[in-house]
């Protein structure tokens, strides 16, 4: 056992490699060709598939679960493509509990949904582990788009408009692209680089310009990318963290869970990353949980998660929760935080009770307790950060109408900056998508192509 | 607790489960081991004459059709009959026999279409101990080629002269097994009768090609590039062998002639159906070829429990359904059902709404909610949606009563009536008043 394991404070090296190695493994390990047949087998084929109107990127899962159980995972694979590029990336971390798989008739037949996000994955990563890319751009038409964004919602409209005969250009703050898809989803759902292969299987669609380190407000402006280019397309994300409005908040070893999601994936030694003995995660959704598991799996001793409502308004799905549980995690509900205690770093997090008023809002009670904590994770939300002033906001996003058009003509907004998402990959992904058929429609006069 | 001790046109096994003739009785090995596994009886594998063995070929013998999960459906194999030397053979038999004398063996046999052939090797199984003999007039791949097996079987006068010869030359009990490649079964079961047979055996296997290797463009199995049509058997063949079954017992010409039921029977409940259908007792291989021999275990506590459940004797069972095998123009065309579908059961997967509505009546409708409810005025019965509905009852066929309207039609049902007396039919004959 390491000698760190029960060491106080924010050190590294809790556990020892091979135990963090063991942790940090696939959380769903691909189904082997066999497993995918009979996986596949299951699908009823239904009319007008209850899953697919759950997909907020409208793949035709029973037509692509078909050629999966014909032998054809590749034309499976294209099919799952057509309607969203990031479909490899959707298989892994897409809550499909909540989506296509809690909308399967065999939940209601026998609580056993097909596996849908499992047969994606197989079809996917089987077409992406062949050379080369399977979609071929359209004649040139002479225009450029900019895209401020290289996540999810930024490379599928880039991807889309480049199929389409487009050229684009990326700008991306980060040193790398893939947004949240390499900075912000917990280690062991996208293991082995997966986020950095997928989006160079993406881009090798050619007609895709990559420009890292370039911040929109910072390295450029909106204005200039509107003289420069004949549309932009705005999927930035969310870059600023909501405060938890405690007391002693600043206290040292308080930090944002999306920081430590993000070192966390970047490590190339876990042993040399450290975590609290206790800690505690404040926020109530997926990034709460993803930093809560991945605080237990390297090592953290004593891990909770509070969340000021009751548990069916979590934004975590109830699988989420559950695997949060079965990790270790202690899930406290209806409790706010209201004083961080320490002294220059954190030892506990006093929270009192919330109760809701009849008006629906949340008020706290006398009730208080305290948690031992050495660190704690604030998750409770993210804002837009820098959006250029003439754009339209709506609740604090940018405002969009349709396909993502912004109050300003020619520019279009997607992904988690915009209003009206679920803070979802696979809607990002969405979003990015259908901006881009608005804006070729927008370019070209051609007919937009919804879905796929 | 139902006896199943069977008495098969003489021949007693302590069960009807027989193995039939076929790789898994090819020796003295797998017979040892299907008679400790509870096997009532072996027909076992075919023997040819005196002289040199025929020979197999050296790559696979068998091609398959898969359903889910790999499960095996149906097999097609060009084997041959036994290729070990006859003295091998019948030294094994008398072996065996002499060991399980409660069990019942009977040989297949099958030799040139003359009669000196058939002289022959009836006197060389003579001393076996053996209870039987089946004339395998079936084989449809190798053997028919060189005008044996099904060649045999396809000729009704072959058949009726060799069974005669059999007869002749043999105290035997005599099974004639029938090919199912061929129009009319009936025929070679009445030639077979006429011949002297004590009971006929039926069917052998189905002439095909199970698939083609898209890649080699070459039936499987295939040998060195080609392939050759095989024999196909398995629960794929079993809705065709209950037909043949069926057309023999209720054919007055065969009326109570025995048969041994053969045809994809897996479970013992196949075993019932051919049972209810006239068969005597039954005969199995791809079961035993894809599970092994233990699966007769299964076949005789889910008979004894049906009989015990439906108190029941087997005798009682052997026949049982006959009566009820009719011709379509004696179906009571007056008899009128609605599809209806258990709001509380349904999943709303809409199969039944994609078939009907594609395929069928356009009787079903899609309502708000995925709410799928039958349209009585469009509904013709056919009952395609509860075929494809993954859910067991969700959808039933309700019987309207004698006098109820009938919304499709706007005439009330009325009592038995059928095509012979039906006004549409030119040919109607007027009822009986």
């Amino acid at each position: 056992m390491s000698q760190a394991r029960l060491a106080p404070g924010v050190v590294p090296g809790r556990l020892d490699p091979h135990e963090l190695a063991a942790n940090f493994v696939d959380v769903a390990p691909p189904l082997d060709d066999h497993e995918a047949r009979v996986a596949a087998d299951r699908c009823y084929f239904c009319h007008d598939a209850p899953c697919v109107t759950a997909c907020p990127t409208s793949i035709d899962i029973p037509l692509f679960i078909r050629q999966i159980a014909t032998g054809t995972p590749d034309a499976a694979a294209m099919t799952i493509f057509h309607a969203n590029i990031f479909g490899g990336m959707c298989a892994r971390v897409c809550p499909t509990e909540t989506l296509c798989e809690g909308a399967c008739v065999r939940m209601e037949a026998e609580g056993d949904p097909v596996e849908i996000g499992a047969l994606q994955r197989y079809a996917s990563d089987g077409l992406m582990a062949q050379p080369g890319h399977p979609f071929r751009r359209a004649e040139p038409t002479g225009k450029r788009v900019a895209v401020v964004g290289a996540g999810p919602a930024g490379l599928s409209c880039a991807h889309r408009l480049a199929a389409k005969g487009h050229d684009v250009v990326v700008y991306e703050s980060r040193p790398k692209p893939g947004g949240l898809n390499e900075y912000g989803i917990a280690s062991y759902k996208a293991v082995d680089g997966f986020a950095q292969a997928e989006v160079d299987w993406l881009l090798a669609i050619g007609g895709i310009a990559l420009r890292h380190d370039q911040r929109l407000g910072r390295d450029i402006t909106l204005d200039a990318l509107r003289a420069e280019y004949d549309a932009v397309f705005l999927a930035m994300g969310l870059g600023g963290v909501n405060a938890l409005r405690a007391e002693g908040e600043e206290r040292g070893n308080v930090l944002d869970a999306v920081s430590f999601i993000r070192d966390l994936r970047q490590a190339s030694d876990l042993t040399a990353l450290p975590v609290g003995r206790d800690v505690v995660v404040i926020g109530g959704g997926m990034t709460a949980v993803d930093a809560a598991v991945q605080a237990r799996l390297l090592g953290a001793e004593n891990v909770a998660i509070v969340y000021r409502r009751d548990r069916s308004q979590m934004g975590a799905s109830r699988h989420e929760q559950d695997h949060a549980s079965r990790s270790g995690v202690r899930i406290i509900c209806n409790a706010a935080p209201v004083k961080v205690h320490g002294n220059g770093s954190v030892v506990e997090v006093e929270f009192a009770y919330t109760a809701v008023d009849p008006d629906g809002g949340l008020r706290l009670t006398g009730d208080r307790f305290r948690l031992k904590a050495d660190q704690v994770f604030r998750a409770i939300g993210q804002r837009l950060d820098g959006a250029p002033d003439a754009l339209a906001l709506d609740g604090g996003k940018i405002g969009v109408a349709g396909p993502g058009r912004t109050s300003i003509p020619g520019v279009w907004a997607g992904g988690d900056c915009a209003a009206g998402g679920d803070d979802l990959t696979v809607t990002a992904v969405a979003q990015g998508r259908d901006a881009a058929e608005d804006i070729d429609a927008h370019l070209t006069g051609r007919p937009v192509e919804i879905p796929g | 607790m139902a006896d199943l001790r069977s008495n098969f046109i003489g021949i007693t096994s302590p069960n009807p489960f027989w193995l039939a003739s076929a790789p898994p009785t090819d020796k003295e090995y797998n017979v040892r081991r299907a008679f400790q596994a509870g096997w009532g009886g072996v027909v076992w594998k075919t023997l040819g004459s005196e002289g040199p063995p025929v020979v197999n070929v050296n790559g696979p013998r068998y091609g398959v059709i898969h359903g889910p999960d790999r499960r095996v459906l149906g097999i097609n194999n060009i084997e041959l009959i036994t290729d070990r030397p006859l003295e091998v053979n019948l030294r094994e038999i008398k072996s065996v026999k002499r060991d399980y004398p409660d069990r019942a063996l009977v040989i297949s046999l099958m030799v040139p279409c003359d009669e000196d052939s058939w002289r022959d090797i009836l006197a060389r199984i003579e001393d076996t101990g053996a209870d039987g003999v089946e004339l395998n007039f079936g084989c449809p791949h190798g053997m028919s080629e060189r005008g044996m097996g099904s060649a045999v079987g396809q000729v009704p006068e072959y058949i009726e002269m060799v069974t005669r010869w059999v007869k002749q030359y043999s105290r035997m009990p005599c099974i004639v097994k029938l090919t199912p490649n061929i129009t009319d079964v009936r025929k070679p079961a009445e030639a077979a009768m006429r011949g002297g047979a004590d009971a006929v055996s039926l069917i052998n296997t189905i002439n095909s090609i199970t698939s083609v290797d898209l890649d080699l463009f070459a039936p499987q199995p295939t040998i060195d590039g080609k392939g050759a049509h095989g024999g196909y058997c398995g629960p794929a063949v079993k809705p065709i062998a209950l037909n043949m079954v069926a057309e023999i017992a209720r054919n007055p010409a065969t009326r109570g002639l025995p048969i041994s039921g053969i045809g994809g029977v897996t479970t013992w409940r196949d075993a019932a159906e051919f049972m209810a259908l006239g068969a005597g007792n039954v005969q199995v291989c791809t079961a035993a070829m894809t599970y092994g021999f233990k699966v007769v275990q299964e076949m005789i506590t889910g008979l004894r429990d049906y009989l015990d459940s439906h108190d029941m004797d087997m005798s009682d069972l052997i026949g049982r359904a006959v009566p009820n095998v009719t011709d379509w123009n004696q179906l009571n065309l007056n008899y009128v059902t609605k599809a209806r579908i258990d709001q509380d059961l349904c999943i709303k997967c809409g199969r039944c709404y994609a078939a009907c509505e594609d395929t069928s009546h356009q009787a079903i409708a899609l309502k708000p909610g995925r709410v799928f409810e039958v349209i009585e005025e469009e509904c013709v019965a056919c009952n395609l949606c509860l075929d494809v509905c993954p859910v067991e009852n969700c959808i039933d066929m309700r019987e309207l009563a004698v006098g109820e309207m009938d919304l499709r039609t706007g005439i009330r049902r009325g009592g038995y009536a059928n095509w012979t007396t039906h006004p549409n039919n030119p040919m109607a004959v007027k009822a009986a008043e």
